[in-house]
């Protein structure tokens, strides 16, 4: 056979493409014929739908705003609900070219102030959709909406609306937690998705109404209605309801956070108390507080200038944004270091004689007891907050070393999983100190760190979260306000990629498992122990309490000076800090307490943590909650103070 | 002697003498004449639409006249010239893509053009809906045909890359244009039957596994939105439930011209780009957009012809497949805005308000021009 010539047959491409344009073609005519058809059905046989339609003047859709999710404590306790309210608007189309002069009528049928005609004029000039009736005067009275009524002849396109606009029934308990919803501004308007929020004015601003705005909205829904000519609805041609925003119930309960205000009343401060089993916040408290309501329909200016610029600081958020550096409440967990890195072990003895010295410096690091303690081991180092032995620790263990394992307690990062205005604190290094103030690192800075001085900052969130890991054995839960939305667990939520909630923190995995139960006990001592600093205390309770208390210095202390609250001014003396879990065998609850210029860890913040404590765990009879009780200790008596 | 020759031809011949004049100009009289007469009608509409606005007019028949150049320019260059630099400007393409890509990005927002201050400002996914049909067209006209499954191949993989950039912009309505002006030059290259059957057969299943175990519930969200805008109607479905009842209320005969209600009362958005047919089906009626499916359906009839007519396999792809798309925007326009496919920007061909469109549909037809008009006498049979 021949072997075969491959050459391009020009006249069979031809009558290929050929065969294709027939194809095109027939396919071509067809799809016209399905466009006419469709204009045939739009234009001849649904003529007289769509021509009432267009005639009427309009077929008008309008935006149902779903209702905002509501709130509740772990109980079932409201926290948040929506109430109806009367506001005015205004639908630039139907009021005709004279819009301008209807606001006039306006101002004077209800006897308001120019200013108000300005915001009015405002609020009818910022972007809208056509026919979109605009909101210009909130919350009105039963007298202004009947003065409205009557003069409504003159008020084409004016309406008195009624929607539901948030409400707070528990006032200040939940300001700093909850936070509260404002009207939406010009800057939040231009990143909502407009079609969502087309029916919606207020936004979560703070706290919880913020960080659940996606889950708490809802959706949007709409009616399509058919207005006459005077812009009234004349007719509901289709609706879709809208989808209310979810429920969300709080891991918070209201009776221990109104116990640890009342624990806190009349002082300024911060205390949080979480479950350390998963990261339940039971109470969080910033005193002073303020009213959310205020915030809803837009608070006065007077009324506002008032709060931000007290000397008090109501608006500022002490447990989330609150930086203290954590003085000795942070040496449980340099102890816990010190044992891991196995530059100490429990029998390590440091013998402190009222102080400390660098080799080579003459600089004497001071214990706070100038007497000194003699030798030292870690648990009585707990015990005492002897100064000297974490001096020592710390100098042995580094900046660095040190660094990486505060920074897996949470210190200088976000720890928690559902706090908008979380700040995260300050852990330094030698980076940091080097971008910052273009210095070296000094070992001296080491040494302060290890006491919890220095550069480091922390805010009550974090010292709390601390507590509840040293009780939980090193195993993380991100500490979260919402127990559930909707049924569904906050670390559960499908949320698009943008606004996905933190990624879980690491546990943290001592090579000794046992060194948990040496930092515990030494904080045992620091309650229960003979000579411990919060004996006092300790002593008065029940159930075995696991605590370190802590000063943080407000004015530096100069060398040689002593510190003398008398000659120090109020505002200036040491903020008190506290950190503390119980039951010590079995932790229910862990707690952060802060007090501004408190000045002694032991003696006004740790009562408090123990109000705290006693509200949760004790039943009506004095003694631990059946569910709080220990395996081992539910037949017997339980525990009090022991040697 | 050649001209006393001349003049003792009949009259017959003289006719056909002035045919080869309008020949030598590369002009196709017949497009053109419809291409003049769809503008003036557009320009007629547009005025309505426009809320009588003359400078909008004014700069559209500027864009006209701009068009009628680049088409007398294109349809002077012989279609062998196109198939050789076909390639080149596809790579050139791209890479302008690229650079729009990641300008864009820079930019924190979507942008379409490359922008040189005073020198030039044009859209590279403009210039693609020609150099794409030209290169695939270019690459399958040296290959055997059908074409074979690896031809296929790489054709879909050069279509794929410009069409993965412009979806990225984002801008889908360009970017499906320029995917079916590259299928359409596989199919007018007699793509089998068999492998187009088995590409949609293998959509359908793709789609619901993704549906159900790939997709998340917002994204599903935002496609049930896009496939039916209507159940969205405070955001595009707004657009589609006033155009429908524009074009409907038009009725048989409409409104008259400037008598719309919808479209003269801000009801209607975009009336004088995207949305535009809703203007001449109130204002016109049913005969009005009949009319103009008319003037439509002759040009792209023209169009088919040049096509049949080609000489060269690579003037009959790409013919082919300009035809094809140029029919594409009309229907996914029209069907858009009656509410029949989801709603895409893709304009009106010479009837919408926008320079670029209309000087980039220009210049296809005067492609159409080139192939037909630089054919060798002897082949014309």
């Amino acid at each position: 056979m021949p072997q075969p010539i491959r050459i391009k047959d020009h006249e069979r491409d031809a009558r290929l493409v050929r065969k294709r344009v027939v194809v095109g073609a027939v396919a071509i005519v067809s799809l016209i014929g399905v466009l006419i058809a469709r204009l045939y059905f739009l234009q001849v046989i649904q003529y007289d739908y769509h021509s009432t339609l267009s005639e009427n003047n309009r077929v008008h859709v309008q935006p149902i705003p779903p209702s905002r999710g509501l709130i509740y404590d772990r109980n079932g306790v409201i926290i948040a609900d929506n109430r109806p309210s009367f506001s005015l608007t205004m639908t630039r189309e139907r009021s005709g070219k004279d819009w301008l002069q209807l606001l006039d009528v306006i101002v004077e049928v209800l006897v308001l102030s120019p200013d108000d005609r300005r915001l009015f004029e405002k609020r009818m000039r910022q972007g809208r959709r056509p026919f979109e009736p605009v909101p210009i005067l909130f919350e009105l009275s039963e007298e202004q909406i009947a003065r409205i009524a009557v003069n409504q002849f003159r008020l084409p396109g004016v309406e008195v609306i009624a929607q539901l606009v948030r409400h707070y029934p528990q006032g200040e308990h939940f300001a700093h937690s909850v936070g509260y919803v404002g009207r939406i501004n010009e800057a939040e308007l231009k990143k909502l998705d407009p079609i969502n929020y087309s029916g919606t004015h207020h936004i979560g601003k703070t706290g919880i109404e913020r960080f659940y705005e996606p889950e708490l909205h809802g959706s949007v829904g709409y009616e399509e209605v058919e207005t006459n000519a005077r812009g009234r609805i004349s007719r509901v041609l289709k609706r879709t309801d809208p989808q209310p925003g979810k429920d969300i119930h709080l891991s918070m309960d209201i009776g221990l956070q109104q116990a640890a205000e009342a624990a806190l009343a009349g002082k300024r401060g911060a205390i949080v108390a979480l479950d350390p089993a998963n990261g339940d916040v039971l109470a969080m408290v910033s005193l002073p507080s303020f009213d959310p309501n205020l915030f809803v329909t837009g608070i006065g200016l007077s009324a506002y200038a008032e709060l931000r610029d007290s000397i008090d600081r109501p608006l500022f958020n002490r447990v989330l944004r609150g930086l203290y550096p954590p003085g000795s409440t942070i040496k449980p967990a340099v102890a816990a270091a010190g044992l891991d890195a196995g530059v100490v072990t429990g029998d390590t003895r440091v013998f402190d004689p009222g102080y400390f010295q660098l080799p080579n410096y003459d600089h004497k690091y001071r214990n706070w007891n100038r007497t000194g303690d003699g030798w030292v081991n870690l648990e009585m180092a707990i015990m005492r907050s002897n100064d000297t032995y974490f001096y020592e620790l710390a100098h042995r263990l580094g900046v660095d070393r040190l660094g990486l394992y505060l920074g897996r307690f949470g210190i200088g990062q976000k720890v928690s999983l559902d706090m908008f205005e979380e700040s995260p604190g300050l852990m330094p290094s030698r980076e940091w100190k080097r971008a910052r103030y273009r210095q070296a690192w000094y070992p001296g800075e080491t040494l302060i760190l290890g006491i919890g001085q220095g550069y480091m900052q922390t805010t009550p969130l974090q010292l709390a979260q601390v507590a509840a890991l040293i009780a939980n054995k090193g195993k993380w839960n991100r500490p979260h306000l919402a127990k559930d939305i909707d049924g569904v667990a906050p670390q559960d939520l499908v949320r698009p990629p943008e606004l996905q909630l933190p990624s879980p923190m690491a546990d943290i995995q001592l090579r000794d498992p046992k060194s948990w139960q040496q930092v515990s006990n030494g904080m045992q001592q620091v309650m229960h122990g003979a000579r411990g600093t919060a004996r006092k205390v300790g002593e008065s309770a029940v159930y075995r309490i696991a605590g370190k208390s802590g000063t943080a210095q407000v004015v530096a202390i100069k060398q040689g000076e002593k510190y003398d609250r008398s000659k120090v001014q109020e505002r200036h003396r040491d903020h008190a800090l506290f950190i503390a879990f119980a039951p010590a065998d079995n932790p229910k609850i862990a707690v952060a307490v802060m007090i501004e210029n408190g000045e002694s860890g032991s003696g006004v913040a740790a009562p408090i943590v123990k109000k705290v404590m006693d509200a949760w765990l004790l039943g009506p009879d004095g003694q631990l909650k059946p569910e709080f009780r220990s395996p081992a200790d539910v037949s017997g008596k339980p525990m009090s103070a022991q040697p | 002697m050649n001209s006393s020759f001349d003049r003792s031809l009949s009259g017959d011949d003289v006719l056909r003498r002035r045919a080869t004049l309008l020949q030598r100009l590369h002009i196709d009289g017949q497009l053109l004449l419809i291409l003049l007469v769809l503008v003036a009608g557009g320009l007629f509409v547009l005025y309505s639409a426009s809320g009588k606005d003359w400078s909008l007019l004014i700069k559209q028949a500027a864009s006209f006249g701009v068009g009628l150049l680049a088409m007398f320019v294109v349809a002077q260059l012989d279609p062998r010239f196109i198939a050789r630099w076909a390639p080149l400007a596809f790579v050139l393409g791209v890479i302008l893509l690229v650079v729009v890509d990641v300008m864009g990005h820079n930019a924190m927002g979507a942008t379409r053009w490359i922008n040189i201050p005073g020198v030039v400002r044009f859209q590279p996914s403009e210039f693609m809906k020609i150099i794409m049909p030209a290169t695939i067209a270019w690459y399958l006209a040296k290959r055997s045909l059908p074409p074979k499954i690896q031809h296929v191949l790489v054709g879909l993989a050069m279509i794929g890359v410009p069409f993965a950039l412009i979806v990225r912009q984002p801008d889908l309505g360009t970017a499906l244009l320029i995917l079916v002006s590259g299928l359409f030059v596989m199919f007018m290259a007699g793509l089998r039957w068999r492998w187009i059957l088995m590409a949609v057969a293998a959509v359908v299943p793709v789609a619901v596994g993704m549906w159900f175990f790939v997709l998340l519930q917002y994204q599903k969200q935002r496609i049930l939105t896009f496939l039916d805008p209507e159940s969205d109607p405070l955001g595009t479905g707004w657009n589609i439930i006033q155009s429908k009842a524009a074009i409907g209320s038009g009725g048989v005969f409409g409104k008259g011209w400037l008598l719309g209600t919808q479209s003269h009362l801000d009801f209607l958005p975009e009336s004088h780009t995207d949305f535009i047919i809703a203007v001449l089906g109130e204002e016109f009626g049913l005969v009005g957009i009949c009319v103009l499916l008319l003037i439509y359906l002759l040009l792209i009839t023209r169009g088919l012809v040049i096509t049949a007519q080609a000489q060269t396999l690579f003037g009959k792809l790409l013919a082919g497949s300009l035809t094809m798309t140029f029919f594409v925007y009309v229907f996914v326009n029209i069907g858009m805005v009656s509410g029949l496919l989801p709603v895409v920007g893709v304009p009106l061909p010479f009837i919408s308000y926008g320079g670029t469109s209309l000087v980039t549909l220009m210049t296809a037809f005067g492609i159409l021009m080139s192939i037909h008009t630089h054919r060798k006498w002897i082949a014309q049979v």
